[in-house]
């Protein structure tokens, strides 16, 4: 290889934990070209590809899709495939599994956690009732659409999880993205819940604080702190007007 | 599925899975959390101030006007109460700097831009303020 002859480099510390083998993360330096294109992720599937094979990360679109891709860069949560490696020239830049997780494997976090949590919230479209025939379809103005539209943007990436102290330090708090989610379905008119059972608990809806890190972390501007700020005030109605839903 | 083929993807690999301390420096770790904790930490003064109101209160009720005059004129209780209103204030304009975010408001289908949001709290502050100034003031 002679890409250190033209091309400048940078130093990547990155985070490895072997289980079994580490008590504990240790960082190990690895040095790839800095190409102006490279995203961070192509940072570590350099190392993956022609340094080491053994370290293991989650990716998959590589374009701001799937979500798999959050990671710790130099203690911010970022989607790696979406932060370019020349934000830290000269380097070094340090690569962190997600932080309030438990790390499976070097930079792979185990998120049983929030699916768990996401499947409490009932995140689809509940109905009471008659259905239509399968064949009617559910038709929205666009203002009904764009009443929960920001909120379905969610690719459930977690940095929000990985950025709010809440979680951090609880982690039976129900989360910034579940509760973005819960409104997503609870703003659409074809949905018939309030989901007021799951979001009006200490834990949920008033465990949050308004320290805000998950609305400047989340990649796709869901804001989830202002889907929790605003399920606040419906679930404070309902409780002075129990007849008021949503 | 036989064993080879889950082997190291269930159980075992969850149980040696790497769980962090908790970090009870998480404030310093970023500017976001550490004004985050500032502003927190002002709700001490605006319970003080609170505290200080109902204590002229009473002192009005109880006659007692005059002690609590000489008690507010000390230095000390002079510096801590301009520390308060300085906390307060900070206090109140980040909180309603905060508000477009649980209040949507739409008028025409539109959504009303935060910064009207924000403009109309801080006017309706400032409106309220000068007519208590007015009130107190007027004798
Ligand atoms: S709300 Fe934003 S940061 Fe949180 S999981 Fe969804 S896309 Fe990611
Ligand atoms: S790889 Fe899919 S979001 Fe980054």
């Amino acid at each position: 290889m002679t890409d250190s002859a033209e091309t400048p480099v940078i130093r990547m510390e990155v985070a490895r934990y072997r289980p079994g083998e580490d008590a504990e993360p240790v960082f190990q330096a690895y040095d790839v070209p800095l190409m102006d294109d490279w995203a961070v992720l192509d940072g570590l599937t350099h190392i993956k590809d022609r340094l080491d094979g053994s370290l293991s990360f989650r990716w998959s679109c590589r374009m701001g899709v799937c979500g798999s891709c959050g990671m710790t860069v130099n203690g911010e949560a970022r989607l790696t495939c979406g932060t370019f490696l020349t934000e830290y020239a000269p380097g070094p830049v340090r690569i962190e599994p997600l932080k309030g997780f438990p790390v499976i494997r070097d930079l792979v976090v185990d998120i049983d956690d929030f699916l768990a949590k996401l499947s409490s919230v009932r995140p689809w479209l509940v109905r009471e009732g008659e259905e239509p025939p399968l064949t009617a379809e559910y038709a929205q103005t666009p203002e009904q659409l764009e009443a929960y539209k920001q909120y379905s943007m969610c690719i459930n990436c977690l940095l929000c999880y990985s950025a709010c102290p809440v979680y951090v330090l609880d982690p039976d708090f129900l989360g910034p993205a579940a509760i973005a989610l819960a409104q997503r379905y609870n703003l659409d008119s074809r949905d018939m819940d309030d989901r007021f059972d799951v979001l009006n608990l200490e834990d949920a809806v008033w465990g949050c604080t308004f320290v805000g890190e998950c609305t400047k972390v989340c990649p796709k501007h869901v804001d989830p702190a202002e889907a929790i700020q605003r399920y606040k005030v419906s679930a404070a109605l309902r409780s002075v007007l129990p007849w008021s839903r949503r | 599925m036989t064993r080879e083929m889950t082997g190291g993807m269930t159980g075992d690999t969850r149980a040696d899975a790497y769980r962090p301390r908790r970090d009870r420096l998480w404030f310093t770790r970023s500017r976001g959390y550490t004004v985050f904790v500032l502003r927190e930490l002002t709700s001490v003064f605006v319970a003080w101030s609170i505290v200080f109101l109902l204590m002229l209160v009473d002192a009005v009720l109880g006659g007692s006007l005059p002690e609590f005059a000489a008690l507010a004129a000390r230095p000390w209780m002079i510096a801590l109460n301009v520390v308060a209103l300085a906390a307060t204030v900070f206090h109140a304009v980040t909180f309603l700097n905060l508000a477009p975010k649980a209040t949507v408001v739409r008028l025409d289908g539109r959504r009303v831009p935060a910064w009207m949001i924000q403009g109309g709290n801080h006017t309706a502050w400032a409106l309220v303020s000068l007519l208590i100034a007015y009130v107190v003031l007027r004798s």
